[in-house]
């Protein structure tokens, strides 16, 4: 009943990875300023994904016979930690590498897996996620937009929003309805592979509140789909878009949104502290305390690796540790702000000044995107035996 | 790693041998005989030798399983330093005889032997047969025979001001081997940030289990919204504290890491306050009663996240080898892991 998080390691074949990507993502974000490393998995550079395909370091859960490598959780980790802590643009291949592959490969017919994921693995298929919709949000089971049946083999109308990157996309993936109306809920919903260079698709970008466009709205009116568009069963989209989520909450990405701000900060302190000043108590008390948090974090997103890595599927524990790493990715750029604030008369280095700008400004979103706080909290209650 | 046979093994023999009964009746006499046939069981069964070498006796378990140990001990209220007294036979053992009878840990300053020594609030200082007195030079083993104790903390609670009006004749000083010596504070934190979590657990499992007894509006209250978010929560601290106490007892050999015993400590005091909290938020008015046992495990884990330096304090040890490093903080952490 109460989750049970054993500890794990990394092995070491995995473990091996660690320094070359390390080397070769910081090389790569070496000119970019802070507050745009900071932007890290909302960076958008396809060369960079390329770079990182031509080292093998795509696709590390994908089967080899599809073009990937075989390698499983653990390898994902490292590498995916390592790029995230450089700050490093990993946006292009982000979603496909974490949950489009995944899903296709657990679900998509021969000719499917055939098709996409070699283009995956060499970062030249990027996908964008099709789940929430302006009337369909938590409370996801409710989506309007419908595939019927064509004599082509299904036709799309509806929208979807809040989509990361669809202009920069190739294909999304939507959960649909082919069945039923809203009120059938969890029954007749099925998740369809959409092109998006397709008639019919209109990708609307929508700006943010830190001057990005990275999501969107989609308008499908009268899309024509081949029979092949279906990804897994008909019917069986509620508990394909549930696998998915808990490959999307189970990263690493959960605990680093805000580690760019964090070592930046730390180097102002560390550069402080060799000119002689004198760090205050609450300043050092407080990144101890974020170092605390982070240790234990990653031990947990570790041991949900492990889980991963055995065939489960850790819903419970995702959902746990993504609500506490998200709460510390929130605490980072609110405490922080504190810390520099304490001493008016101290002068802020712009670069750091605007990373925790945008880290502040964006941090909302940290436990919004993959599952609210509060729905997790509800999976949690549930996966606890409290309802 | 973990040995399940081991943790099914201890949690059956503390939770066979610690029942609140027993916990009530040493907390109200605490110098009892209650209190001395406990030990004597805990004595029997080996679990106090679990630290202590083989090839001088002991059990010749890790620091890992021993906190396995520390563990059950929070999860059952334990009202004597089991745990305590594990790191100090095993310190004790390779000296030489060790003495029986519980032991604590107590940090203070320079002894000087024609003069009293006094500690303040010594945790399990009511309880404890000897001190172990670590002082910036040397460490001591003192006896509390002749000693003068005092109760210091609240309703309940063993913490002790313990006097001796000079050094003791059978005073023990510890040699300090080779290498740097035992980082007795350190050492004591990563122990009692092991019972919180064990104590943790146990909360949560008592709060479940009423939230889904107990109706309200004709309904278990464990059924509304506001209740759930609560509990979930306070699953989510259980759970990271255990985490930062499993990190607290890793590390080479049978020596603790002072900056991971920093990780548990602190982690550990954070999240006991939430799940504290909680607890006594969903029980209501029954939950601080005397007769009911939520009250057992709440008091001691909020003593025990004021006892050997609280958040705070080894926040600041952690943030200070942070900033002095400058290694980007997630290599800083990932050398601090559960698992070396």
């Amino acid at each position: 009943m109460i989750p049970q998080l054993p500890p794990s390691t990394i092995p070491t074949q995995d473990e091996e990875l660690r320094l070359e990507v390390r080397e070769f993502a910081r090389r790569y974000v070496a000119g970019m300023a802070p507050d745009a490393r900071a932007r890290s998995w909302m960076g958008f550079d396809a060369e960079f994904s390329r770079q990182l395909a031509a080292r093998g370091w795509l696709g590390l859960t994908l089967p080899r016979e599809y073009g990937g490598k075989g390698r499983g959780h653990f390898a994902r980790f490292v590498v995916v930690e390592e790029l995230l802590a450089a700050g490093a643009p990993v946006s292009a291949h982000w979603i496909a590498d974490r949950q489009s592959g995944p899903l296709i490969a657990k679900y998509g017919t021969d000719a499917q897996k055939r098709f996409y994921l070699p283009k995956i693995c060499n970062a030249k298929a990027f996908f964008c996620i099709g789940m929430s919709e302006p009337n369909a949000g938590s409370d996801l089971a409710s989506v309007g937009t419908r595939a019927e049946r064509a004599p082509s083999g299904w036709r799309l109308n509806g929208r979807k929003i809040w989509t990361t990157n669809a202009p920069r996309s190739h294909y999304i993936i939507a959960l649909v309805r082919t069945s039923g109306a809203p009120g059938d809920r969890h029954k007749g919903l099925s998740q369809m592979i959409v092109d998006l260079k397709l008639p019919g698709v209109t990708v609307r970008p929508i700006r943010d509140l830190a001057g990005d466009a990275h999501f969107s709205e989609i308008f499908f009116d009268d899309v024509e789909l081949s029979d092949d568009a279906l990804i897994g069963a008909e019917g069986a989209g509620w508990e394909q878009v549930t696998a998915e989520l808990a490959f999307e909450r189970s990263g690493p990405e959960r605990l680093y949104s805000s580690i760019v701000l964090f070592e930046e900060w730390l180097a102002c302190l560390h550069r402080r502290a060799q000119s002689g000043a004198q760090i205050d108590g609450e300043s050092v008390a407080l990144a101890g305390r974020f170092a605390s948090h982070l240790a234990v974090l990653r031990e947990m997103s570790i041991a949900i690796t492990h889980k991963l890595e055995h065939g489960e599927s850790p819903v419970v524990e995702a959902a746990l540790v993504k609500d506490l790493g998200t709460e510390l990715e929130q605490l980072m750029p609110t405490a922080i702000t504190d810390a520099l604030a304490q001493n008016p008369d101290e002068a802020v280095d712009a670069p750091l000044a605007r990373t925790l700008a945008y880290v502040g400004q964006v941090a909302p979103t940290f436990s919004l995107r993959g599952g609210t706080r509060e729905i997790l909290r509800g999976m949690i209650a549930r996966g606890l035996g409290l309802r | 790693m973990i040995d399940s046979v081991l943790t099914d093994a201890v949690e059956q023999f503390v939770a066979g041998r610690c029942t609140p009964a027993r916990v009530r009746e040493i907390e109200a006499q605490p110098g009892g005989e209650g209190a001395r046939e406990l030990w004597n069981e805990i004595e029997n069964s080996g679990f106090g030798d679990a630290l202590v070498a083989e090839s001088h006796g002991g059990g010749g378990l890790g620091l890992s399983d021993a906190g396995t140990i520390a563990m059950a001990c929070g999860r059952h209220a334990m009202p004597l330093p089991m745990a305590l007294t594990m790191p100090v036979r095993a310190a004790l053992a390779v000296e030489g005889d060790v003495p029986r009878g519980p032991m604590t840990i107590v940090s203070g300053p320079a002894v000087n032997a024609e003069n009293p020594i006094v500690v303040t609030a010594a945790p399990y200082g009511l309880v404890a047969d000897w001190v172990l007195l670590s002082t910036p030079r040397i460490d001591w083993l003192l006896s509390t025979r002749d000693a003068e104790r005092e109760p210091s903390g609240g309703h309940g609670s063993l913490a002790a001001d313990i006097r001796w009006p000079a050094l003791p004749e059978d005073a023990v000083r510890l040699r300090r081997g080779e290498g740097a010596a035992t980082p007795w504070r350190a050492t004591a934190a990563a122990f009692v940030a092991m019972q919180m979590a064990g104590a943790m657990e146990r909360l949560l499992e008592m709060t479940i289990a009423y939230a889904n007894d107990r109706s309200q509006f004709g309904k278990p209250i464990g059924k509304l919204q506001a209740i759930q978010q609560q509990i979930s929560v306070m699953a989510e601290q259980a759970l990271a504290a255990r985490a930062a106490a499993l990190i607290g007892l890793a590390g080479e050999g049978a020596r603790v890491d002072p900056l991971r015993a920093a990780i548990a400590k602190a982690r550990a005091g954070e999240a006991a306050v939430a799940v504290a909290a909680v607890s006594h938020a969903v029980h209501g008015a029954i939950g601080v009663t005397e007769e009911f046992d939520l009250q057992l495990h709440t008091r001691r884990l909020l003593e025990w996240r004021g006892q050997y330096g609280g958040e705070t304090y080894w926040n600041r040890i952690l943030g200070a080898a942070l900033i002095d490093g400058a290694a980007p903080p997630l290599e800083f952490v990932q050398n601090l892991a559960a698992i070396p």
